[in-house]
């Protein structure tokens, strides 16, 4: 051999090459069902190509052979850490439409249970955020609160998670009198279940008024767990950098984009329901890094519960209908279908062959937790849509993964994709 | 001659029933770290932790132990046989030989030598072999990072763990683990925990990633690359690695309560010096390493590396040089 094929071979074998992994979708950080496959130089991460679908179930297809009230139940499968927000958003634009009046209880209650919504969510995503970082405690605290506001949605909707609640034109009946309670069972003796029972004595909103009450102080818990945290800050400050033109040009929305310091929130600048008479604050990171983002979330959390509590101040002091009278979309009373022969037709109608939408298209967003969450429905004038298109949150952000995890570490990647709160029921669909 | 030979061989089982009377008993205290382990940060996260197998759960870690057993060992098609089983024999070989030094009271000690200490740390280093060779032998690339990072970790940390001990045995003069508790008697102000409290703190720290508990378990790091280099492994071959993590969290807080908090000797001089003071010193030590676990989040591999280098290695020379220099002032009672 030639010195210089000898020079070369030693070369040659010295090449390091940069390796594919397969992240996922059996990753304890995959959240679901993300796959990823990366191409790592060592510990860095040179490219990040997420791989979807995995977790596909046509919701938009199915919607197109289903009446409009039929596909309720599947919007709260989309993103199903924010159940009721995807309902509002499908309902909302089917109201468009129709432009059917709700009535104000209604809405109040659809912005409560929106906020509880939102806190949900937030409360997952800082639970399994914490965690994929490594800190463990902060997700059991949260999953403490959430298991209190999944009582709420049993009590009003009878399902912990799934609760098609909201109905075009309002929502499916009246805050209870009563809430759930516990009862005594092998596992549970008399003084645990009274004391578990303490606070659900009166009505939901009495349940839900104490929540607010002790929600500040639960956040004030996962905030000395986390917020000066030494290492936390490490892992969080300066990792996933998105500055304001980019978060936009990547079609950002939510806490990612107001991470970057962009005041955007729908819930301001283009009211619903009736968020604009509600008093709440927007809050905006500055850097547009992890940390900022958690404390715009955290913030959020807080924000919420002033909603909710405003919400219960004037459900309490307003009574009246929660679902619009029109009976081509709502049903009549059930006391009225046994003497009314009109009311029986309506019923009948309604859940046969539904309600039929005018010729025409529509869009309606709300302020998801993940971003804005919107449905564009196209109405041939038949009782089922044409086309459902769902404008998923999670979806460009998803898509701005390769670009946030350049050149950072394998554990940042994980750190961004907690960061990115990403739900796969609405990014599959 | 038949006598001689005799002695030699009562002798052998003689050192042989020692043993066995050290690592049954260590055994079963690893069985129930898990135990307490899961009780602890259960209700630090308000929950109850296990409580269905046994008295309030005790029997869980006998299930848990039986449940390994009779779990298939299952070996990746395309793994170097001989090196996957070898692996977890090497972590576990050196986590159990290091025990021979320790003594449990002045007189309780299997193997008195005098590099006690120099013993213990070799033995603790020979562990990380283990680690490489089972992320190499996996022949899967998250078991790979794993056993790199793991090798990075133990590395740099064994450094400043290192230089702990040299103010340690500059304080007590000797290699001798018994020496040197018996060098810090006379109640709880002449423990070594005052003159070298950095050092204490450092090496703890440093304890933790030698063992790579959280929040430096950066080598399994479960929301990362899944369970590291173990992550191919099952049944026994994965109770192994376990049984060596929770061995070696043992010998080094036992290690704490020997050099730094007087080992058996009762911090105050109306009680009785006794190996129950061990027990509970080395009780408080792993309560902080379940303590750590619930609260911390995880470093950063390189996070760690810059710690190791950049703050704990010169920390730790500036003091073993404080306290060499004190040594040679008035004030060198302080220092013993």
């Amino acid at each position: 051999m030639s010195p210089e094929s000898f020079v070369m071979k030693a070369f040659t074998m010295a090449e390091i090459k940069n390796y594919t992994m397969n992240f996922g979708p059996q990753h304890p950080a995959a959240h679901g069902v993300l796959r990823l496959v990366l191409e790592m130089d060592g510990e860095v991460i040179r490219r990040a190509d997420p791989h979807i679908g995995l977790l596909h179930r046509a919701t938009e297809k199915l919607a197109e052979n289903r009446t409009y009230l039929q596909s309720v139940p599947y919007m709260d499968r989309l993103d199903y850490v924010s159940m009721m927000m995807n309902e509002h958003a499908y309902i909302m634009t089917i109201e468009k439409f129709l432009n059917l009046k709700v009535p104000p209880r209604a809405q109040y209650i659809r912005v409560m249970f929106d906020e509880i919504t939102r806190i949900l969510n937030h409360l997952l995503w800082l639970g399994a955020h914490a965690l994929d970082v490594g800190a463990m405690t902060v997700f059991l605290y949260a999953f403490r609160e959430r298991e209190d506001l999944f009582d709420c949605y049993e009590a009003v909707s009878g399902a912990r998670m799934h609760a098609a609640y909201y109905r075009p034109g309002g929502v499916y009946r009246d805050l209870p009198a009563t809430m759930p309670k516990y009862e005594i069972t092998k596992n549970r003796n008399p003084k645990e279940v009274e004391k578990l029972n303490a606070n659900r004595q009166g009505s939901l909103l009495d349940f839900i008024e104490d929540f607010t009450k002790r929600f500040p102080k639960y956040v004030d818990e996962y905030e000395t767990l986390l917020t000066d945290n030494r290492i936390w800050k490490q892992r969080t400050v300066g990792i996933g950098v998105v500055d304001p033109d980019r978060a936009i040009a990547l079609g950002m929305t939510g806490p990612m984009l107001r991470g970057s310091g962009v005041e955007w929130d729908l819930r301001k600048k283009q009211p619903y329901e009736i968020y604009h008479k509600l008093d709440f604050d927007i809050p905006v990171g500055k850097e547009g890094d992890c940390y900022d983002r958690y404390l715009v979330r955290i913030e959020e959390m807080r924000e919420s519960n002033k909603i909710i509590s405003q919400c219960i101040d004037w459900l309490r002091k307003n009574p009246g209908e929660v679902i619009t009278k029109d009976n081509k979309v709502a049903p009549p009373k059930r006391e009225d279908m046994k003497e009314d022969m009109e009311a029986m037709i309506h019923h009948f109608k309604l859940f046969t062959e539904g309600f039929h939408l005018p010729k025409g298209e529509a869009y309606a967003a709300v302020e998801h937790p993940k971003g804005e969450f919107g449905t564009y429905i196209i109405s041939d004038g038949a009782n089922k849509p044409y086309r459902l298109k769902i404008r998923a949150p999670g979806f460009p952000h998803l898509a701005a993964l390769n670009e946030m995890t350049q050149g950072h570490m394998l554990s940042d990647l994980v750190a961004i994709i907690g960061t990115q709160d990403i739900v796969f029921g609405e990014i599959d669909r | 001659m038949n006598i001689e030979w005799l002695d030699i061989v009562l002798e052998s089982f003689w050192i042989l029933f020692k043993i066995l009377l050290i690592v049954i008993p260590l055994m079963i205290s690893v069985a129930y770290l898990t135990f307490f382990e899961r009780k602890v940060i259960g209700y630090m996260q308000g929950r109850i932790g296990p409580n269905r197998v046994g008295f309030y759960g005790l029997l869980q870690p006998i299930a848990d132990a039986i449940k390994l057993m009779f779990k298939e060992i299952i070996t990746p098609n395309k793994s170097n046989k001989t090196l996957f089983f070898l692996a977890p024999i090497l972590t576990i070989a050196p986590a159990f030989a290091a025990w021979a030094v320790i003594p449990f009271n002045a007189e309780l000690v299997l193997a008195d030598i005098n590099a006690g200490l120099l013993y213990v740390l070799a033995m603790t280093s020979i562990a990380v072999y283990g680690v490489i060779i089972a992320g190499w032998a996996s022949n899967s690339k998250y078991a790979f990072l794993g056993s790199l990072r793991s090798a990075a970790q133990i590395v740099s940390y064994e450094i400043a763990m290192g230089f702990t001990l040299v103010g340690v045995l500059m304080c007590a003069n000797s290699l001798n683990l018994g020496d040197i508790v018996e060098g810090q008697k006379g109640g709880l102000l002449q423990w070594y925990i005052w003159p070298l409290f950095p050092l204490l703190i450092i090496y703890f720290i440093s304890a933790v990633a030698e063992t790579n508990r959280a929040p430096f378990d950066v080598a399994e790091g479960e929301s990362e690359i899944v369970a590291g280099f173990h992550v191919e492994y099952s049944g026994m071959a994965f109770a192994v690695f376990f049984l060596a993590e929770y061995a070696n969290m043992i010998l080094v807080s036992m290690l704490a309560a020997l050099m730094f908090l007087g080992g058996w000797l009762s911090p105050v001089s109306f009680l009785p010096d006794g190996i129950l003071w061990l027990f509970f010193k080395v009780g408080i030590c792993l309560f902080f390493f379940l303590w750590f676990r619930a609260t911390f989040p995880r470093y950063r591999y390189d996070q760690i590396m810059r710690l190791g280098w950049k703050v704990f290695i010169p920390i730790t020379l500036v003091w073993i040089i404080f306290v060499g220099f004190m040594m040679q002032t008035p004030y060198k009672g302080m220092f013993h």
